[in-house]
């Protein structure tokens, strides 16, 4: 078995993860920016952050043989503060011509609040200008369903935003029809409590289709499970999928999408 | 059903033993127990979907931004003061 992970908080994890992703056949990672759990107290806290995103933990990962791979954004759970926000953009661009940058994520709402709404048009005016993949985040619980909304409202509105190069992730049974039938990639995220499970993941694949969906972990530092990508890959093979349509869904599709960035590349990997 | 029977089975224990332990419990259930209550006849539809219809039930349906965040969490259900009525309001 070989996969993606398109969506992992490494710098969370511990290097037994990177051990066992890489056992369990990933061939490549990709880590948005994230929360910390707290709220970063200035724009150096960022700049760090930043820095351990582009440089660091890709040195870490490679210690394993994983390519690792970012995305640079003001995670929407410190977005309300929109002035602070908006200085953490400001250096952002500096880092974009690192190699292991692949685009702006993962950015979006959280609480769907005004600032958090402005915050967002603000990172996709960047991603435009820098012609960069977007990685969106949808918001947890009862907060999804509108924010998928507002969040799809934005992207159709802007003219420029190309929504093949738009992956909205954490989608559920109640949204991920919208983010497909306007032509955005869905992501489903593979957590132990909230979000979703494998079987339900499954279950959305039979549904769908398998047509610009990925599967990933989100693993970070609360509740998750490193391994739920190629856990369900297990759960497809179990109800009859083949070996190709596993391999799809897990390896294929990421790729595609990823490699619509230059920068994207991950060593010949046998299917 | 030899895949999943076993496991519907248990999770259908799991909420049946939850709404008890509540009931045992002091203090007073909030609208999160409400919302759960208003949920399940969504599960003795005929026909699915169920899964979307019951995340839809536990959704915030409003659709205009909230003006501003006032915490950083969701809770699993839409508290009866935000979502519709202060939605509207802004």
């Amino acid at each position: 078995m070989r996969y993606i992970e398109p969506h992992a908080h490494m710098v969370s994890r511990t290097t037994d993860d990177y051990r066992a992703m890489v056992a369990a056949g990933c061939a490549a990672v990709t880590e948005p920016a994230f929360w910390a759990g707290f709220d970063r107290s200035s724009v150096d806290a960022f700049y760090d952050y930043f820095c351990q995103l582009t440089d660091y933990e890709p040195r870490r990962a490679t210690r394993y043989g994983l390519p690792h791979y970012c995305w640079l954004c003001v995670n929407p759970k410190e977005s309300e503060d929109a002035g602070f926000a908006r200085e953490v953009l400001k250096i952002i661009p500096e880092f974009l011509p690192r190699p292991t940058v692949l685009g702006i994520g993962e950015i979006g709402l959280n609480k769907n609040s005004r600032n958090e709404l402005a915050i967002l048009e603000e990172h996709i005016e960047l991603a435009v200008k820098y012609d960069l993949l977007i990685l969106v985040h949808t918001p947890h619980l009862e907060d999804k369903l509108k924010g998928t909304r507002l969040t799809l409202d934005v992207l159709k509105a802007h003219s420029k935003v190309r929504p093949e190069r738009v992956i909205i992730d954490h989608v559920e049974e109640h949204t991920i029809a919208m983010v497909l039938e306007a032509g955005f990639w869905a992501g489903i995220t593979l957590y132990p409590d909230s979000k979703v499970s494998p079987a339900r993941a499954v279950d959305m694949l039979e549904v769908y289709g398998p047509e610009r969906l990925w599967l990933n972990s989100a693993c970070d530092w609360g509740h998750s499970i490193p391994l739920n990508v190629p856990y369900t890959a297990m759960e497809m093979r179990r109800r009859g999928h083949t070996v190709a349509e596993v391999d799809r869904i897990i390896f294929q599709n990421p790729c595609r999408f990823l490699r619509q960035s230059p920068r994207f590349e991950i060593p010949e990997v046998p299917g | 059903m030899d895949l999943y029977f076993i496991a519907a089975r248990h999770q259908l224990l799991e909420l049946a033993a939850f709404l008890d332990r509540v009931e045992r419990a002091e203090g007073t259930a909030d609208f999160r127990l409400a919302a759960l209550r208003r949920a399940l006849p969504l599960l003795q539809r005929s026909r699915g979907p169920r899964v979307a219809k019951i995340l839809t039930a536990l959704s915030d349906s409003s659709r205009h931004p909230i003006p501003r965040a006032t915490t950083k969490s969701a809770c699993g259900a839409c508290p009866p003061a935000s979502g519709r009525r202060r939605a509207a309001k802004s």
